[in-house]
């Protein structure tokens, strides 16, 4: 299973404090996140990666404290079914 | 046919009775009229039933938007009824700005919101605020223009509750009062006309400077609230944050990224116009 962020012309993303307001286009909802959100969908940039790739590139911009696959394969499906991930 | 601008939205009220129209030009006399004459909003006080207008006197809520369900009230309440009326078509059918659920008062320029659930305080604050200098700018709702983030006010009657309307005849002594609406399903209600600087400002908007959650009954504490809280805590007191879709995301995050927020909480009044004016 791949991932690739929502077409980025699709979402407002705006860091608010610890948290970040994203609006999706699309859908026209608004979600409010928390880290790894933001960082997920950066490290995605506009590439179709499965989840090891992705924690490479987290594990390359950020010191993960518990860089755990599953759990960060759960935050894609998270994402996916909110429509800010797409599965390819 | 009674009709009136308040702040930047035109109204016209129609009624199948007089009086109620009659307090309302007695209330607003000193208010403009819609601009070119053309009221954005209509809003209609009819008979619940034909005969109702004579056998019994009860008074449905019309206009652009309706609720279909809503009870219809005794016609001593026809002011109260016009007052909802124009806030329904206000709160459903306002698209040029980001509507809040928040008192608002001005000074030097800048705005306070005060915004919370019903019970808070925000219209008596914003009226004591008013008798203490400030430019009351609406008691119901605040409008956010996404296009430039400034705050235009919608100073309609304030609306006071219960005890408020005894604090508010002793603050202000020469105030103009509506009518006693007794027994509404909010409790005893009596209308405070603002003050004659507020209704002659109503249409200069005012930069945002605090937004604050009062809360009544409980020991003074002042909290700061983060932005994304804020942010959450307005989309939950705005009436068409959804209906704007991305121009309200934009407007809403751009206010809570660059104005303060601060929750407090009061035991009473005094506490909480020391608390605001030391924030503001």
């Amino acid at each position: 299973m791949r991932y690739r962020a929502a077409d980025r012309a699709s979402l407002r993303i705006v860091p608010l404090d610890v948290l970040t307001a994203i609006y999706h286009r699309a859908s026209g909802q608004t979600h409010i996140v928390e880290a790894p959100v933001p960082e997920i969908l950066a490290a995605l940039g506009d590439d179709a990666l499965d989840v090891g790739a992705i924690l490479d590139r987290l594990a390359r911009d950020y010191a993960l404290i518990d860089p755990d696959p599953a759990a960060l394969a759960d935050r894609l499906e998270e994402l996916a079914a909110a429509g800010l991930v797409i599965r390819t | 046919m009674f009709s009136v601008r308040i702040g930047p939205a035109g109204f016209r009220v129609g009624s199948d009775w007089r009086r109620p129209v009659a307090e309302l030009e007695d209330l607003y006399r000193d208010y403009p009229k819609p601009e070119d004459g053309v009221p954005d909003f209509t809003v209609r006080l009819f008979a619940a039933r034909p005969w109702r207008r004579v056998v019994r006197p009860a008074v449905m809520i019309g206009g652009d938007f309706t609720i279909p369900d809503a009870a219809p009230l005794p016609l001593d309440l026809g002011l109260l009824a016009a007052e909802m009326g124009m806030n329904l078509q206000m709160a459903l059918a306002q698209r040029r700005y980001l509507l809040l659920h928040a008192s608002c008062v001005e000074r030097g320029g800048r705005a306070v919101l005060m915004t919370g659930e019903s019970g808070a305080g925000k219209s008596t604050l914003a009226a004591l605020l008013m008798a203490r200098g400030w430019r009351l700018m609406g008691d119901e709702f605040a409008l956010v223009d996404p296009a430039t983030g400034l705050i235009h006010g919608f100073p309609r009657l304030i609306s006071l509750k219960n005890e408020s309307v005894g604090v508010m005849q002793a603050a202000l002594p020469d105030g103009r009062f509506g009518p006693p609406q007794l027994a509404t399903p909010k409790g005893d209600i009596r209308h405070l006309v603002p003050d004659a600087r507020s209704i002659e400002a109503m249409a200069e908007p005012a930069v945002a400077a605090h937004i604050v959650f009062p809360r009544f009954g409980l020991e003074r504490a002042e909290r700061e609230v983060p932005p994304a809280e804020t942010f959450v805590r307005l989309t939950q007191a705005s009436t068409n944050y959804v209906a704007l879709g991305e121009r309200g995301f934009d407007a809403l995050t751009r206010l809570v990224r660059s104005v303060p927020a601060t929750a407090i909480d009061y035991p009473d009044a005094a506490t909480a116009i020391a608390q605001v004016e030391a924030l503001a």
